[in-house]
């Protein structure tokens, strides 16, 4: 890597630069109903990424030209804060904020029964407060408990992962440093633990073996994720003791 | 019955519209430098689909962290005359995902020799732009134009410098840094099916698409999922495998 600034290694003895192994995730956070004004809400962490979701719905669709007559339409939102990263975020919509919105809204809308309400509209709207790489993943997993904390009829979880390859060799849950200077970035998202991919966006070269270790890897983790996803809405649903 | 339900139903059947099997290309048609202005330019025609892709070259102070690295930008319209379905104005979010997959197709499989782009480092460097015009959509909008940006690369000339006048020469410094050939092939899943260059109806109908881009050393650069289906883990190395297969015998029209 030609970057200016990049650390010479990403792995030193089999561990990564802030002391992880290679399948480690960095402190995951997860928090369910924290914003009042939302009908649902989540945050999510993987370590200093840190992301909000709030959602609404299925509520009616105005104006009345967007609504589906035969569907519920699924809007999904992602916004970095300016102050989310070390170079000011200019506010607003970017195209690479368009972009992630629209795969995030295409993941969500296939778990949302949006056939079951017809002419409304699902909002999720995922805010990035303090951004360290894997960005879309923790929005992702913030939006999954929203959703599931505004009542939204859902036949299961989104949850994700980004896999990297750093140093030629594959990593779980990618930082910042493995980021900006590492091979490749691949953000997946699964349903409910499964092996079915709802979202998929890889940047960087790797083998076709390589590829194969990394699809692995993430369904592996978007289950630990689903996982810490599920024990923060039961802790907030189920009474204590049961 | 609609039509995508008909589509739906003849896929499940291994059929399509046109006759062809389910990982088959219609005609695939690359012809470069088409364009008189442009410092690069090709014509990509997948059966009725149409693209035009040219290369334009600018001067601009390079990006801090890479003072000595030249840039690249895609952008891929969708114009209404290619399909009564676009409308004008800004790029909506369809366009948008189509310009960002074939720019990380090429970003990321560096493609273009960046540093070759460098004319004084910290001072100045090329910035190449991609414009990918659709003429006509009869689906497959993608591969046909992640095609063309490549072909318009692999035309495209440099252009001589005045760094005191600050000043482009219009004349040819040889030919633009392009050291690889990525294939983006975009895999399209209807029903249980796996199906490849996808008609307009057919691309009505999906469930979901997988757009895999590869390279001449069958390594994998850039991926990315659409469309409200999944994929199962099966699938997706499935698609990997049809990506370099079919990649390989697209790279072979340029």
């Amino acid at each position: 890597m030609s970057k200016a600034g990049a650390p010479e290694k990403l792995i030193i003895d089999g561990k990564r630069l802030d002391g992880r192994k290679l399948d480690e995730f960095r402190k995951i956070e997860a928090d369910v109903g924290m914003l009042k004004s939302s009908q649902g809400s989540g945050s999510f962490a993987f370590g200093d990424t840190k992301a909000v979701a709030g959602a609404f719905g299925p509520r009616t669709m105005h104006p009345r030209r967007l609504q589906n007559p035969k569907k519920t339409v699924v809007r999904c939102k992602y916004f970095m804060a300016p102050y989310s990263t070390e170079d000011r975020i200019r506010p607003g919509h970017s195209r690479r904020g368009t972009e992630i919105s629209k795969v995030i809204t295409e993941a969500f809308t296939n778990v949302i029964f949006v056939e079951d309400f017809p002419k409304s509209v699902v909002d999720v709207f995922i805010e990035i407060v303090q951004a360290s790489a894997s960005t879309r993943c923790a929005g992702i997993n913030a939006a999954a408990i929203a959703l599931a904390d505004a009542g939204v009829p859902m036949r299961n979880l989104v949850s994700s992962v980004a896999v990297g390859k750093v140093d030629d060799t594959i990593v779980l849950d990618v930082g910042k440093a493995e980021d900006n200077y590492g091979q490749v970035d691949f953000a997946v998202s699964t349903v409910g633990g499964s092996d079915n991919f709802v979202h998929m966006q890889m940047d960087g070269a790797v083998t076709r073996e390589e590829f194969s270790e990394m699809l692995t890897l993430a369904v592996k983790g978007c289950k630990e994720v689903y996982d810490k996803q599920l024990e923060a809405l039961r802790k907030k649903y189920t009474k204590e003791g049961n | 019955m609609t039509n995508a339900n008909f589509i739906k139903k003849l896929i499940s059947e291994e059929k399509r519209i046109d006759g062809r099997a389910l990982d088959k290309f219609r005609d695939v048609s690359v012809e470069k430098g088409i364009i008189k202005t442009a410092e690069g330019s090709a014509r990509v025609k997948i059966g009725d689909t149409e693209v035009i892709a040219g290369v334009k070259l600018k001067v601009m102070a390079p990006y801090p962290d890479s003072p000595n690295e030249g840039s690249l930008m895609v952008d891929l319209e969708l114009i209404p005359l290619a399909n009564p379905e676009f409308e004008s104005g800004p790029p909506r979010e369809a366009a948008v995902e189509m310009s960002r997959v074939i720019d990380r197709g090429i970003r990321e499989s560096k493609t273009i020799d960046t540093e070759k782009l460098c004319i004084e480092e910290g001072e100045a460097v090329w910035c190449v732009n991609i414009d990918i015009h659709t003429v006509n959509d009869a689906g497959n909008l993608l591969d046909a134009g992640a095609l063309a940006a490549l072909a318009a690369l692999e035309d495209a000339k440099l252009l001589k410098y005045d760094l005191e006048g600050k000043k482009i020469i219009r004349e040819s410094a040889g030919p633009l840094p392009v050291i690889h050939k990525p294939i983006a092939i975009t895999i399209v899943k209807i029903g249980n099916q796996l199906i490849l260059d996808p008609t307009l109806e057919e691309w009505k109908a999906l469930d979901s698409r997988i757009t895999i881009t590869t390279m001449e050393n069958g390594d994998i650069c850039a991926l990315q999922k659409g469309g409200d289906g999944f994929f199962t883990k099966e699938e997706v190395e499935k698609a990997a495998d049809m990506a370099l297969e079919s990649g390989k015998a697209l790279r072979e029209r340029l």
